[in-house]
């Protein structure tokens, strides 16, 4: 498996990635390259311009300058700007995968656990019913939801069932990429603590490649391989996550650090 | 012999922005190679760039200036440039770290934050367990604790879960932290018994001990860091 990482393709590249509303440049020229399997956090305050990104990379924002590139499950890398409307919804429902701060904003709050999980593989072309239930109950599992609850409705789950709920609807397609936008932001530090290991582990089993914008130092430890520090739309310094933290170089990644406090 | 660890006139500066852009010199020429089955001890007051020299091999500190290099599926790699992904791999397959705290994710139990690097490594589960359960045996961690996280535990019984996680992969390279700082002698035998096999099995070693007794049978060899000592 170390083989196969070593020689693989990037499968999202960023190249000098740029967004400005007017005058204000809210991104500039951001460049990296995304590995399968890799975890990259994006870390900076609010207003840095670390969510601009994320919606630039998922290709729900156009760039103002710049190309975000795919590798395709069929091992073409392409520009997502030439992707139709319908390839790049068929990425979002399929290879893709996009958690959300709020779960709101990821679930169908009015409709059962089963088929906020289920409705992705409907929109995939499964059409079995038994079928489908029995990999939504899986995927309740997983996340550790009591399949019990399969048919409430989210909104009678707590914040930490939700938000587990909104990652079981984004995996059940076997993404391989997943943006995260502060995933523990509105969660008490208990749950916190459960969703991360959850995470965790998922990431690691299906050797998912993902990107996770968070303004918690601790998250991007726990999570990723690499991280970007971004201010002011640029990225100031990125590189090994355990070595930006532990050995910051930047006058602002040292303010960040040293703000955190002690466990 | 073909050096394991090879490093060359390496540097390593803090610069410190939040006080003025203060600069901290840390270690200055750092030069020493480590050989395949060779155990060799940093020694030095503390405050002479022991732990920092550790923390450079391993690609935790970044280095300003100089060559870390190591060997990695025969090639000689210079840490010292390279690039994030490769660092990760050399982690993956050739250097552990036995760090002098545990830093373990909550709600993991001590049987698998000890079995955690052979699975990454591709070891199955259950194999990774048993290998897991050996060494916490032998350590002297009673089974009662394996299912529970390690959070909980004394510095000594974290210390112990700490050294079996940094021991279990067969790893070419291995850093040790005062391995042995908050153990009971009996413990502490078993470490100095653990470093010999790695040294039997052809490990390199690179280890911070404090206690002369330890340092005396675990070191084949001592650098005294002080040589590098960065004049401010």
């Amino acid at each position: 498996m170390a083989d196969l990482l070593e020689t693989d393709q990037p499968l999202l590249i960023a190249d000098s990635l740029s967004k400005s509303y007017g005058r204000i440049a809210a991104c500039r020229d951001v460049s990296f390259s995304l590995y399968p399997g890799e975890v990259l956090a994006i870390v900076g305050e609010s207003g840095s311009g670390k969510s601009t990104l994320l919606q630039l990379l998922s290709g729900q924002l156009a760039a103002s300058g710049g190309h975000v590139s795919y590798r395709m499950r069929d091992g073409v890398t392409r520009d997502l700007a030439s992707l139709g409307e319908a390839e790049r919804r068929l990425l979002f429902r399929t290879d893709w995968g996009f958690v959300h701060q709020d779960p709101a904003q990821g679930l169908r709050m009015a409709v059962s656990a089963g088929a906020n999980v289920g409705e992705r593989l409907m929109a995939v072309g499964w059409n079995h019913y038994g079928r489908i239930r029995e990999s939504a109950s899986d995927w309740l599992t997983r996340v550790e939801i009591d399949v019990a609850r399969i048919d409430d409705a989210p909104r009678t789950y707590s914040g930490g069932m939700r938000q587990r709920l909104q990652i079981a609807r984004n995996l059940v397609t076997g993404p391989r990429l997943v943006f995260m936008d502060e995933p523990t932001g509105g969660l008490d530090v208990s749950v916190q603590a459960r969703l991360l290991d959850l995470l965790r582990n998922l990431v690691a089993e299906l050797h998912l490649a993902v990107v996770i914008v968070t303004h918690d130092l601790a998250v991007a430890r726990l999570l990723s391989h690499r991280v970007m520090v971004m201010k002011g739309g640029r990225v100031i310094e990125t590189g090994l996550t355990d070595q930006v933290l532990d050995d910051p170089r930047e006058p602002y990644t040292q303010l960040l650090v040293s703000s955190i406090l002690p466990p | 012999m073909t050096a394991m660890i090879d490093i060359a006139d390496a540097n390593k500066t803090f610069t410190m922005h939040l006080q003025g852009g203060i600069e901290l010199p840390v270690v200055r020429g750092v030069t020493f190679q480590v050989q395949p089955g060779e155990c060799v001890v940093l020694s030095g007051p503390s405050g002479a760039g022991k732990s920092s020299i550790l923390k450079m091999i391993f690609g935790n500190y970044r280095c300003d200036s100089g060559r870390i290099g190591i060997r990695h599926r025969g090639t000689l790699i210079d840490l010292a440039t390279a690039e994030p992904r490769q660092v990760l791999n050399i982690r993956r397959s050739t250097i552990g770290y036995v760090s002098q705290f545990l830093r373990a994710v909550p709600r993991v139990a001590t049987i698998d934050v000890v079995a955690e690097p052979l699975i990454a490594g591709g070891t199955a589960r259950a194999d990774a367990q048993a290998r897991a359960g050996e060494l916490l045996h032998r350590l002297n961690i009673p089974e009662r604790l394996w299912r529970l996280p390690p959070a909980t535990f004394s510095g000594g019984e974290q210390q112990r879960v700490n050294i079996a996680r940094g021991f279990i992969s067969e790893l070419p390279i291995l850093l040790l932290d005062e391995p042995t700082a908050s153990l009971d002698a009996a413990n502490r035998a078993i470490v100095v018994e653990l470093v010999a096999e790695k040294k039997r099995q052809g490990v390199a070693m690179v280890a911070i001990v404090h206690d002369d007794e330890i340092r005396h049978l675990i070191a084949d060899r001592i650098v005294d860091v002080t040589g590098f000592a960065a004049a401010a």
